[in-house]
């Protein structure tokens, strides 16, 4: 889920406690608002990828990471196998484990509490959580957004995917041109430097290219072997 | 089959939460991973963006959806919310099928 563009600081720099941490809370339920509009459109689009209400709703509730949640619909509603799908969004899901990294000291959490903080690491609460000079405000700030987004997200995919469920025909509502809009929406906020942008053009250009010869969401997987060999070969210079 | 995939892609991503928080710091730490993992989203969601926008299954195809990616990339552009861009290349297409 990248509603906000990642990484970046919210609001002013906490002063008194009582006022900051209100604060928070009030670019949680935002930030959580926004994301819940977000899961309708998840809820939607899953809906007309065949998923069911169950298996839509499974999905916010255990991999609660938008973009891999959109990825693995985008490839099963292309026509790709559920196994495809299910590497592209663990591949997506692969910063995820940066951001833990991140937080890890931040939180400072043990035992049960380390699980379900675990699950709450995602764009959004680490930008809120990293953005606190003060360690105890950066944890509120983590646990604030962590909840407020974690009920507002199942709440909304419920909602997109039972509202889909109505209708007979979703290719009418235009749906099937939704999932690309929302992958362009977000990619933007990580195209700010000449690199990820030469990058973006150029995993598009070869997913294009090999398409026509192997099966839906395969594309996808050759793109993110070449990346990764790009990655790790550019630190040797 | 499919549930399988699903709770599947599921713990992987679970999983790769947990690491982050549980791992030893100097694993991730990695210069190779830190630079790495970033270019993933980036390579990842542009490629989804070119194959769900021109093709259909394994043809390439230029139909309404291009023109919705056109309007979406405006949306974008003007720094429009996420729904607002979802929604606006969705009744782009919708309206040019009625047409």
């Amino acid at each position: 889920m990248a509603t906000p563009r990642p990484l970046r600081p919210f609001g002013p720099p906490p002063r008194q406690a009582g006022r900051t941490r209100r604060g928070v809370i009030r670019d949680a339920l935002g930030i959580g608002i926004a994301s819940g509009a977000y899961a309708v459109s998840f809820g939607a689009i899953a809906t007309t990828a065949g998923l069911s209400l169950i298996q839509t709703t499974s999905l916010s509730l255990l991999m609660f990471t938008g973009a891999s949640q959109f990825a693995l619909v985008g490839v099963i509603g292309a026509g790709g196998s559920v196994w495809a799908g299910a590497a592209t969004a663990a591949l997506l899901g692969s910063r995820n484990a940066l951001y833990g990294l991140r937080l890890s000291g931040l939180l400072n959490v043990r035992g049960l509490r380390k699980f379900v903080a675990a699950h709450f690491v995602i764009d959004e609460t680490t930008a809120m959580a990293i953005a606190r000079d003060d360690e105890r405000e950066a944890r509120f700030a983590f646990w604030a957004t962590g909840i407020a987004l974690f009920t507002l997200w199942n709440l909304g995919t419920l909602i997109g995917a039972l509202a889909t469920h109505a209708l007979s025909n979703p290719k009418v509502l235009g749906l099937d041109a939704a999932p690309p809009a929302a992958f362009l929406a977000l990619l933007a906020p990580r195209l700010r430097s000449r690199e990820p942008i030469a990058i973006a053009l150029g995993a598009g250009a070869v997913a294009l290219l090999v398409l026509p010869f192997v099966p839906a969401g395969i594309p996808l997987l050759i793109v993110a072997v070449l990346v990764a060999l790009l990655g790790l070969r550019s630190i040797k210079k | 089959m499919f549930w399988a995939g699903l709770l599947t892609a599921s713990v992987a991503c679970y999983v790769l939460k947990l690491a982050g928080v549980s791992l030893p710091q100097r694993w991730l730490q990695n210069p190779r991973i830190q630079r790495t993992v970033p270019l993933m989203p980036v390579a990842l969601l542009a490629a989804l963006v070119a194959t769900q926008t021109f093709s259909t299954g394994r043809h390439l195809v230029l139909d309404v959806r291009a023109a919705a990616m056109g309007v979406a990339l405006i949306a974008v552009l003007l720094r429009a919310p996420f729904l607002v861009v979802v929604v606006a290349a969705a009744a782009t297409a919708a309206l040019l099928r009625l047409l």
